[in-house]
């Protein structure tokens, strides 16, 4: 059987409308995008944290989490292993030694960052993940296909899983409080219950203004880095602290590009090449068919000229 | 009176001829307790117990469920092997019918079957895999994630195994025994080919590009920019393999299932899949050379994972390379399909080191899979190799259907 020429228009046919799913071109190929100009944050003056986990409590308690008494709380023998976030836990305060006094250690609160342009999102197939205009990068249940490339993406190992939940697995992480912030025009819990002002609130813009600020109103006190600022193009947590980042579990070889970019270059060539390879691929086809026709004429002229005389 | 004995002595025989192998039921039952299958029957009830588990209590049941190290070995061997040992039915697909190369055509139906499967079990290892299985259509029908290479992933995979079962469909109308089917069929075999081969080089990339978000996490020996690329490459020589394998593996335990033909043509074509391969894995262990020089990690050789690299590119490219030119030049079959087994394990172990041992490296603790992950793997793989072989004893798959010789 050969291919004739309604068989041909069908592949094309087929092919064009494949094209169309290269719509992703449109979402992907846009310009470099600076963020929500109002997006909120908070900072995190690390320096001030005492290691109380007040924090913890009222992230649980906000969030409807398993949670103990505040009390229990008190307890430092949590910190002799580094914790991270868990599905019953979006955040966790850890202990690390301090290399200029070691009587007092210092403590970092550690939970989802709220990337500028996270890579969470960028990874999710079903658009669970989105980063809101607010500044908090916010989880739909409703669509979530529970493939977990999203903790795969994530380069602060924030997101966890349900693996005990058989039928409605979620995926956890810190919500920025984002009802608190856009319902009820609240701070989120953990800033609020922050008896030392280690945690602030607020827009994104003037935090970044008030770290600056502390930083150079406090020289010796502070390292001259803004955590957040520029890593993986811009996080809406920010951290200050007076000992680099990478003695305190902050992975610091992310980057400062945000890592959506990183499939983009990927991501615009797969409509080009849905496009060009089957032209490409049926222009093949053609010379093929064309060749076995000349192969059959060829024989049958040379078979005529032996019977002719 | 006599029509009502026809009619019910024809039904038990279409049964008997197209599924029972023109036995009767009950010796068609009897005749099941091999002790293959004996065996593989025990694995099986294992398997599905664990299986059962894991809907009931969660991927924790059977899983580290690890917050850290999110995929284990579903993903690890059901899509990031599986898919490019499936890349058999693109790459004689292609072969066959785009680049004329008709002589390998009697490899071309069991290469196909072979990418209806692996796409098959891909989808089947994601239901494992994933924590709302029943939600696996959502990226097709309900919210479009377009911004996500798994997204592109999701839509190849479903795409294949409709493409794949449309070229498997000649196969499948010959055994039905329906004539007008079977033509309509190859009208758009062609078709489908062009669509399945072009899928095929952007989804074979697509699943390297998937790593593309994890530049942090995966060690730096496999981390590369031009990962999409040795993802793609090394699919072709894993589907060249996979041919070769399946006909090995074929021509002698479903001996009576082979035509003289395919028999006789074998051991030539098998030499030149292998110098296919050959060719093939030179061009991928020069592709992987750059990628080291350009991100300038020479001296990451000598640590444990670049001993792991090492061995991966040393004994599992280079070595098989040298073999298959070896084995062609020497004419010997037997050194080909060797080699072709080994390959396979080398890109095994290429999409485990990606996918799963040199993700998170540097992470103090990790346990990579458990156990019961293993058996459950195991498992759908043995399910699996038990509906090839039902579909290769009953379709015209390795020999001609005796009404359609001669006739593709």
């Amino acid at each position: 059987m050969s291919i004739n020429r309604r068989a041909f228009l069908k592949a094309i046919g087929a092919i064009g409308s494949t094209s169309l799913i290269g719509r992703h071109s449109k979402a992907i190929a846009q310009e470099h995008f600076p963020g929500y100009p109002d997006r909120f944050g908070v900072l995190h003056d690390i320096p001030l944290c005492t290691g109380c986990r007040k924090c913890e409590w009222a992230c649980k308690d906000q969030n409807k989490l398993p949670n103990k008494p505040i009390e229990t709380y008190d307890d430092k023998s949590v910190f002799e292993k580094k914790r991270r976030t868990d599905a019953e836990s979006y955040t966790v305060v850890n202990r690390y030694p301090n290399p200029k006094d070691k009587e007092k250690p210092i403590y970092v609160k550690f939970q989802c960052n709220h990337c500028d342009e996270p890579a969470c999102a960028s990874a999710c197939l079903v658009k669970a993940l989105k980063k809101t205009p607010e500044g908090a990068v916010t989880y739909n249940k409703d669509v979530c296909i529970g493939c977990r490339y999203c903790m795969t993406a994530c380069p602060f190992y924030v997101p966890a899983y349900e693996y005990h939940n058989a039928l409605t697995p979620e995926v956890r992480k810190c919500t920025l409080c984002y009802e608190r912030i856009t319902k009820e025009g609240e701070i989120p819990a953990c800033v609020k219950i922050c008896p030392t002002q280690a945690l602030t609130f607020g827009k994104r813009s003037e935090l970044i203004k008030v770290a600056r600020e502390k930083i150079r109103s406090k020289p010796g006190e502070y390292i001259d880095h803004i955590y957040g600022k520029h890593e993986v193009g811009g996080t809406c947590w920010l951290y200050i602290s007076g000992v680099p980042f990478e003695q305190l579990g902050f992975p610091t070889d992310v980057g400062t590009k945000p890592y959506p970019e990183l499939t983009k270059g990927f991501l615009t060539m797969v409509p080009a090449g849905v496009v060009i390879l089957p032209a490409l691929l049926g222009g093949f086809y053609m010379f093929t068919k064309h060749r076995e026709q000349m192969t059959k004429d060829e024989a049958t002229t040379s078979e005529k000229k032996e019977t002719q005389p | 009176m006599t029509e009502q004995v026809k009619e019910t002595y024809i039904a038990p025989s279409w049964l008997r001829e197209k599924v029972f192998m023109g036995m009767t039921f009950k010796e068609y039952i009897r005749r099941l307790f091999t002790p293959f299958n004996i065996v593989a029957g025990l694995i099986i009830l294992v398997g599905l117990y664990f299986i059962v588990i894991r809907y009931t209590q969660g991927l924790g049941a059977v899983t580290h469920a690890s917050d850290n190290q999110p995929w284990g070995l579903f993903l690890s061997w059901g899509l990031f092997t599986g898919i490019p040992l499936a890349a058999a039915g693109y790459v004689l697909g292609s072969t066959v019918y785009l680049f004329g190369l008709k002589e390998y055509r009697p490899l071309l139906r069991p290469a196909i079957i072979l990418g209806f499967l692996g796409y098959l079990f891909a989808a089947l290892f994601l239901l494992v895999d994933l924590g709302r299985p029943w939600r696996l259509p959502y990226p097709m029908f309900v919210s479009y994630g377009v911004g996500s290479v798994l997204f592109f992933v999701a839509w190849s995979v479903t795409l294949h195994v409709v493409l794949y079962f449309v070229e498997s469909c000649p196969a499948i109308f010959e055994w039905l025994g329906s004539d007008r089917f079977r033509r309509w069929a190859l009208k758009v075999t062609v078709g489908a080919t062009i669509f399945v081969v072009t899928l095929s080089t952007l989804h074979q990339s697509a699943l390297g590009a998937l790593f593309l978000l994890s530049p942090g996490k995966l060690h730096p020996l496999w981390y590369s920019q031009f990962i999409p690329v040795f993802f793609f490459v090394s699919s072709i020589f894993a589907g060249l393999s996979m041919v070769i394998a399946e006909s090995t593996l074929t021509s002698r335990y479903l001996k009576h299932r082979v035509s003289a033909h395919y028999q006789a043509k074998l051991p030539e074509l098998t030499l030149g899949l292998g110098k296919a391969a050959s060719f093939v894995l030179f061009t991928y262990f020069g592709l992987k050379i750059i990628g080291i020089a350009h991100g300038h990690h020479w001296n990451l050789l000598n640590t444990s994972y670049g001993y792991l690299f090492l061995v991966e590119m040393i004994i599992f490219v280079l070595l098989p390379c040298f073999l298959f030119a070896f084995g062609v030049r020497n004419r010997s079959v037997g050194l080909v399909r060797f080699t072709a087994f080994f390959t396979i394990i080398g890109v095994a172990l290429n999409r485990f080191n990606v996918s799963l041992i040199g993700l998170n490296w540097k992470l103090p603790h990790r346990e990579l899979f458990h156990w019961k992950e293993f058996v459950i793997v195991i498992t759908i793989i043995t399910i699996e190799l038990l509906i090839y072989r039902w579909i290769v004893n009953r379709m015209p798959v390795h020999r001609e259907h005796p009404e359609y010789k001669g006739m593709h």
